[in-house]
């Protein structure tokens, strides 16, 4: 899951950063909306190289972001957007993504079969998923002591681990591991669920270092942290400093996160769209994902290809779909949505 | 004069249109939003409503009001504390080289905020050059708890606000007619007693307009809390920023900011009404 800090929103906040690709006299041209550094930077280029469709980058922080832009404008003016799988199921009921024509993406036969089961897009009718991954925890093997293995161990540490634990504060995971603690779905909008989450989440407030959602990894190489809540595929960034850190899923289970592309309904390219969607599917763009930003990708003919120097490395790059299957998928929760947004702002506001 | 009034208004014209459109408007706008249920999805519903205001005066927001307020006022009085010898100092410097000084203290405004504040995090963390240095030296024998707390935060805003302070002060102090002082001397008080009852009473116009800005840039900064205090002390800017970006609830992002711009507004037009107090006796500052 990209999500970037509110620093980098601050700086974005108001302007728009754009990275131009021009192709001087191509007839089509499509928008692209993604997090900054989510794909090769030579990317659009190569496409408008291969297809003569000029491609222009717009760069989005958060879901909440290009959700709330998209809203504001129906979509208008983007054409494919980068979002997380709950934000997929929300665009849809809002009307605003297109249904895509998979007679036109031919390479989607590269995907793995269970990346065409997905709960909040089944078949795969309005959304292609782009990478997915797991929730759980980051820890220095060398500090921790005893191995973790409970999201309690994290919420509620062992004397030495105090002040030295990190949570992400993006609402969802945030709520997710306690929600996973307690043995409730991360789905749940139920009120006493939220309320037993609430608590439980205060109470761990204490013993953290710090709400941390963009830099918990630097945090573990220079020691300042010894267990942190970590997405695997920022972990990894981690691993790749030092060999003793760790990444484990624990024994409750964690949410799988799915990000994915959309054609926007507004789109007035949608065929240009299609062929983008198909490009990004190719084995050899699907593959430079975990080769260079070292998350997993649904897409099996890239990860076939994988170097297995870089799955020794870091073994949650190895994880199977069968696995990833295993656990709960983030959904979005519709009208449940204020609610559970106003206890997550209690909980953050809890001094 | 007919004629003047309507240079006035041409002279002035640009400056209040920008105003108007740019901050009149959108500020309008936000209290209108205060008053409608959220969009699921972020957004507004336009279904009239009082809730977010009951909400906002919940012993839960409260408090986040009180513990801003708390720490823009100790960020304040600690600029002032150190903005003041430092601004006297360099008020009281030969004329040449007040340039340069005046330079120094800006100097830290040619970086950016954010990586000022990370410089931060890189003094102050457990592992950190401070705590490093104490141990080194035999200080310390646990790295103590500079960063991601209520200290740190107050340090990150002190520093990123003391220019302000000693600009403001500065422009007091150097604006003080010599002959008043003179005139104390002369009649026997001494250099602390010229201070206290001459000096300090006439710069207080600079004290408060420096007290002011730290004040008001403080209570509302999210990034210094979210930083240095690691999210865990939250700050009504960092509630606001959440309502917007994150929680998507418009409307109570919206009823926060009004109360701030409100107290912010309330500390500006006592400050204004200080300053022309000071000015209106007698005029013994020069203009």
């Amino acid at each position: 899951m990209r999500t970037f800090n509110k620093l980098s929103v601050a700086l974005l906040a108001g302007a728009a950063v754009f990275a131009v690709t021009a192709q001087a006299g191509a007839a089509e041209k499509i928008v692209i909306s993604n997090w900054d550094g989510y794909m090769p930077s030579d990317m659009l280029e190569r496409f408008t190289a291969e297809t003569g469709i000029e491609a222009e980058l717009a760069v989005h922080a958060t879901n909440e972001e290009i959700m709330g832009k998209v809203v504001a404008g129906k979509g208008k003016g983007y054409d494919v957007l980068f979002v997380s799988s709950p934000f997929v199921e929300a665009l849809k009921n809002l009307g605003l993504v297109a249904e895509l024509d998979h007679a036109m993406i031919p390479n989607m036969k590269n995907l793995y079969p269970e990346a065409m089961k997905l709960e909040y897009d089944p078949g795969n009718t309005h959304s292609v998923p782009y990478a997915w991954g797991t929730t759980g925890l980051c820890y220095r093997s060398d500090l921790v002591g005893e191995t973790p293995g409970s999201w309690m161990d994290l919420l509620q540490p062992a004397d030495a681990l105090k002040g030295k634990v990190t949570m992400l504060s993006t609402d969802r995971w945030l709520m997710g591991a306690a929600f996973l603690a307690q043995g409730k779905s991360v789905n749940s909008t139920d009120a006493a669920d939220l309320e037993a989450a609430k608590e439980l989440l205060i109470s761990a407030k204490k013993d953290l270092l710090a709400y941390d959602d963009t830099t918990f990894y630097s945090k573990l190489v220079s020691g300042e942290a010894s267990l942190v809540h970590a997405w695997d595929g920022w972990c990894n960034y981690g691993i790749a400093e030092n060999a003793d850190i760790k990444y484990v899923i624990p024994e409750e289970g964690s949410d799988l996160w799915v990000d994915t592309m959309v054609v926007t309904a507004a789109s007035e390219n949608k065929e240009a769209a299609h062929k983008f969607l198909n490009f990004i599917l190719q084995a050899d763009n699907g593959a430079w994902v975990p080769a260079n930003i070292l998350y997993k990708v649904p897409n099996k003919a890239a990860m076939d290809a994988l170097d297995p120097a870089l799955v020794e490395q870091f073994p949650n790059l190895g994880m199977t779909p069968e696995e990833l299957l295993k656990q709960e998928q983030l959904r979005d929760l519709g009208a449940g949505q204020k609610a559970f947004s106003k206890t997550v702002t209690e909980i953050l506001a809890s001094n | 004069m007919p004629r003047s009034l309507l240079r006035d208004w041409l002279l002035l014209g640009p400056g209040l249109t920008w105003l108007a459109l740019f901050l009149v408007v959108p500020c309008g706008m936000l209290l209108v939003f205060a008053f409608f249920e959220r969009g699921v999805y972020g957004g507004i519903d336009y279904i009239f409503t009082l809730e977010n205001f009951s909400r906002a005066i919940d012993p839960l927001y409260l408090s986040i009001f009180l513990t801003s307020a708390k720490v823009a006022g100790l960020a304040a009085v600690i600029a002032l504390l150190i903005g003041y010898p430092a601004a006297y100092a360099i008020a009281r410097a030969p004329a040449r080289r007040q340039t340069a000084y005046l330079v120094l203290v800006m100097l830290p405004f040619w970086s950016n905020y954010l990586i000022r504040t990370y410089a931060w995090i890189v003094l102050l963390n457990r592992e950190g050059l401070v705590n490093k240095g104490l141990a080194g030296l035999g200080l310390v024998s646990e790295p103590l708890p500079l960063l991601y707390n209520e200290f740190a935060i107050v340090t990150g805003l002190v520093y990123n606000y003391l220019p302000f302070v000693v600009l403001a002060i500065y422009s007091s102090i150097s604006r003080l007619n010599p002959e008043v002082l003179e005139a104390s001397e002369d009649l026997g008080a001494s250099a602390p007693r010229t201070f206290w009852r001459v000096t300090l009473p006439l710069t207080l116009p600079g004290v408060a307009a420096g007290a002011v800005f730290v004040f008001v840039l403080s209570i509302g900064n999210f990034i210094t809390p979210d930083l240095l205090g690691g999210g865990r002390l939250q700050m009504v800017g960092n509630v606001i920023y959440d309502q917007f970006l994150t929680a998507r609830d418009w409307p109570f992002g919206a009823t926060l900011s009004f109360i701030l711009i409100g107290i912010m507004m309330i500390l500006l037009f006592s400050q204004a009404m200080l300053v022309r107090k000071a000015q209106g006796e007698g005029g013994i500052a020069h203009a």
